[in-house]
């Protein structure tokens, strides 16, 4: 089954991608209002900086990012905050802060947004900063601040942008419409990012199956006629997209077990991503919108939309002419890591790819599935694309055996599905294997805590001795002297 | 098969039996067992709140009281059931349940000072086992939430019941799959 792949192992997937790649990206008009979550899906939050009350224009600083791994928040229309509260988001733990905006449907833009105008006279470190300031994320699907990346990957040396068109989980295309609408965008981009990470080449992967982008990329890079800039074609294979398993295929090495890509002296960033730091260089504008696939047999006309972030799912779905039948689910993300969301009141946010709205058709298949014992037919491990275990890991993870997990890898499980995907007993692996790296996780901090409380413990009882120790050589030396004292007088009376 | 060689046998088993008991009596003599390690290795699977509920002064006496056999290994109620059950399978004993008289297992807590009530009178500063706690004479006070083990030890000092326990913030926001029965 599977093809010829330059990473090891994985699966051709049935892809459902022409569903929603056959028309133009649409343009959402403004929403009435957005749901800003100030954890863009990270797990961290950016803090507010405005009040219910204040008026915010377009491009308008409303949370500012103090964790790297948040990033700033701006407004993507014009209006006046009315809420900042925590609602059910499409963030980690499903909840979040959230700043709600109602627009006022009138087009003023902040003053202090400008384009920046030549890119190559900024240093790298200014780029990434600016980057940091325009809350520039990561679009493939995870959200981590472009700068954090950026600024590891120039610390630890990178020599190799890859940008990453290889779209590979099933029914998102949002890349591969963006890179046939806007290749020169996705160039352009690719050159600044070059720049800021202090890479020296750049290559953008294309999966095979999308001849169009790839003609248009080509097109845009004969334009530009920069020999440090290429395109490699991949094969379209399930995860080709992921960041390990794409570095392995287009710099044939393998990203070290706990390690960054950098490491292997390489950054990855995502196609769209590019785009948008063209649209922030070029524009001034910082991270207001993104390209995101609405589809599903639950939606009348699946497509890519451009969408504000914020926008409320619901918003979204209407623009692709609403609800069809029954819908299952409401997926954040493609059938295979997708995120099922509590409402489609949540706001769009910038990790969100694909609002997949599922019926019984889509993913009927697992729905209900019982779950059988493992028969250790080992079709997991020849799909992982990570060269792991599963069925071993299953068992250790049922045990809560913490350093079996961790001998075995689990934190180098990229959280695919593969296994589930072909699991004959319909095990939900990767949710055991998520579940036991949280609990993996929080085992360690409180060793760590256990650690830390008894050195301070320790130095407490320490400082308690000392200070015990020296009110009695203070007392001593009181007393003596009193006993000279008694001596002398003693002596005198005599 | 002659007689000599069978004397010989003797001999020298008898000797190696001598030397070595000789060596062996010397050495249980001497050099002491390493009780310390094992009381590191107790105290190393000890939550380290140095809470005293187990009626010892922290976390080390109650392992070398339980290194030298004087406590029982269920008295520990913030380490709960994981607790003993690590301290059974070290000490190759029987796991078995709380002793409920040294008190119950609480979720993790914090302690967290109401700052209006607060008078600086700092004498939860000493109380506090592991110095979480921030404030000087007349000054305000506050929890180190980060390094507070949730021990309960500042409640007893404190005139005017300004501290109360919180639940601790979690560890992970992360989704959290339920655990089948």
């Amino acid at each position: 089954m599977a093809a010829r792949s330059t990473f090891p192992a994985g699966l051709v997937l049935d892809a459902h991608k022409q569903q929603a790649c056959g028309t133009p990206i649409i343009e959402l008009p403004l929403p009435t209002h957005v749901v800003l979550a100030l954890d863009q899906g990270t797990g961290y939050s950016a803090e507010p900086v405005v009040a219910v009350g204040d008026a915010v224009a377009t491009g308008t600083l409303v949370a500012r990012a103090d964790h790297p791994y948040a990033s700033a928040v701006h407004a993507p229309l014009a209006g006046i905050v009315v809420a900042i509260e925590t609602r059910e988001a499409a963030a980690q733990g499903g909840r979040s802060v959230c700043i709600v905006i109602e627009g006022d449907g009138s087009d003023r833009i902040d003053a202090s947004l400008r384009p920046v105008t030549d890119p190559a006279s900024l240093s790298p470190e200014e780029l990434v900063q600016r980057m940091r300031d325009a809350g520039i994320a990561g679009l493939g699907g995870a959200g981590f601040p472009t700068s954090s990346k950026l600024a590891s990957a120039r610390d630890l040396g990178a020599q190799t942008l890859i940008l990453n068109g290889a779209e590979c989980e099933p029914w998102i295309c949002c890349d591969d419409a963006l890179m046939r609408s806007a290749a020169d965008d996705v160039v352009l981009g690719a050159l600044i990012l070059r720049r800021a990470a202090g890479a020296v080449r750049c290559v953008i992967a294309i999966e095979d199956d999308k001849p169009a982008a790839i003609a248009a990329v080509t097109g845009a890079i004969e334009r530009l006629r920069d020999d440090a800039l290429t395109l490699v074609v991949v094969p379209a294979v399930y995860p080709q997209g992921a960041e390990r398993q794409l570095i392995t295929a287009v710099a044939g090495v393998e990203v070290p077990s706990g390690g960054l890509p950098a490491d292997a002296g390489v950054v990855c960033q995502n196609v769209a991503t590019a785009a948008a730091v063209a649209r922030w260089a070029t524009r001034g504008e910082p991270m207001l919108s993104r390209v995101v696939t609405v589809t599903g047999s639950g939606v009348w006309h699946p497509g890519n939309v451009r969408a504000p972030i914020g926008t409320p799912l619901a918003a979204l779905i209407a623009a692709s002419g609403g609800y069809r039948g029954t819908p299952l689910r409401l997926i954040a993300g493609g059938s295979m890591t997708g995120r099922a969301l509590p409402s489609d009141e949540v706001g769009l946010t910038k990790a969100m790819n694909c609002v997949l709205v599922a019926t019984r058709d889509d993913i009927g298949s697992r729905l209900g599935a019982v779950e059988l014992p493992c028969i250790r037919c080992g079709d997991c491990a020849s799909a992982c694309p990570a060269g792991l275990l599963p069925q071993q890991l299953l068992r250790a993870a049922l045990a809560d055996a913490h350093d079996t997990l961790r001998q075995l890898g689990v934190r180098d499980c990229i959280d695919c599905g593969l296994c589930d995907y072909v699991c004959p007993s319909q095990i939900p692996l990767a949710d055991r294997f998520r579940d036991a790296r949280r609990r993996l996780n929080e085992t360690e901090a409180m060793v760590k805590k256990a650690a830390d409380a008894r050195e301070r413990h320790d130095l407490h009882k320490h400082r308690l001795q000392e200070a015990a120790t020296a009110e009695q050589q203070a007392f001593a030396s009181v007393r003596d002297r009193a006993r000279r004292r008694d001596d002398d007088s003693a002596g005198d009376t005599n | 098969m002659n007689a000599s060689a069978v004397v010989i046998a003797v001999l020298v088993a008898a000797a190696l039996a001598v030397t070595l008991g000789v060596a062996l009596g010397w050495a249980a003599a001497r050099i002491e067992p390493d009780a310390d390690s094992l009381v590191e290795r107790i105290d190393a699977l000890l939550p380290q709140t140095q809470c005293g509920q187990c009626q010892y002064p922290g976390c080390r006496p109650y392992a070398a009281a339980i290194a030298s056999g004087a406590a029982e290994i269920d008295r520990c109620p913030p380490g709960g059931e994981v607790t003993v059950r690590a301290l059974a399978a070290l000490l190759d004993r029987a796991p078995r349940a709380l002793d409920p008289a040294f008190g119950a297992p609480k979720p993790a807590q914090v302690a967290w000072v109401d700052e209006a009530k607060c008078i600086g009178c700092a004498r939860c500063l000493p109380a506090c086992p592991v110095d979480a706690i921030v404030g000087a004479p007349r000054q305000m006070h506050t929890v180190i939430t980060l390094q507070c083990t949730g021990c309960e030890l500042c409640l007893p000092p404190c005139p005017v019941d300004c501290i109360e326990l919180r639940p601790a913030p979690a560890v992970s926001r992360r989704y959290r799959q339920p655990r089948a029965a």
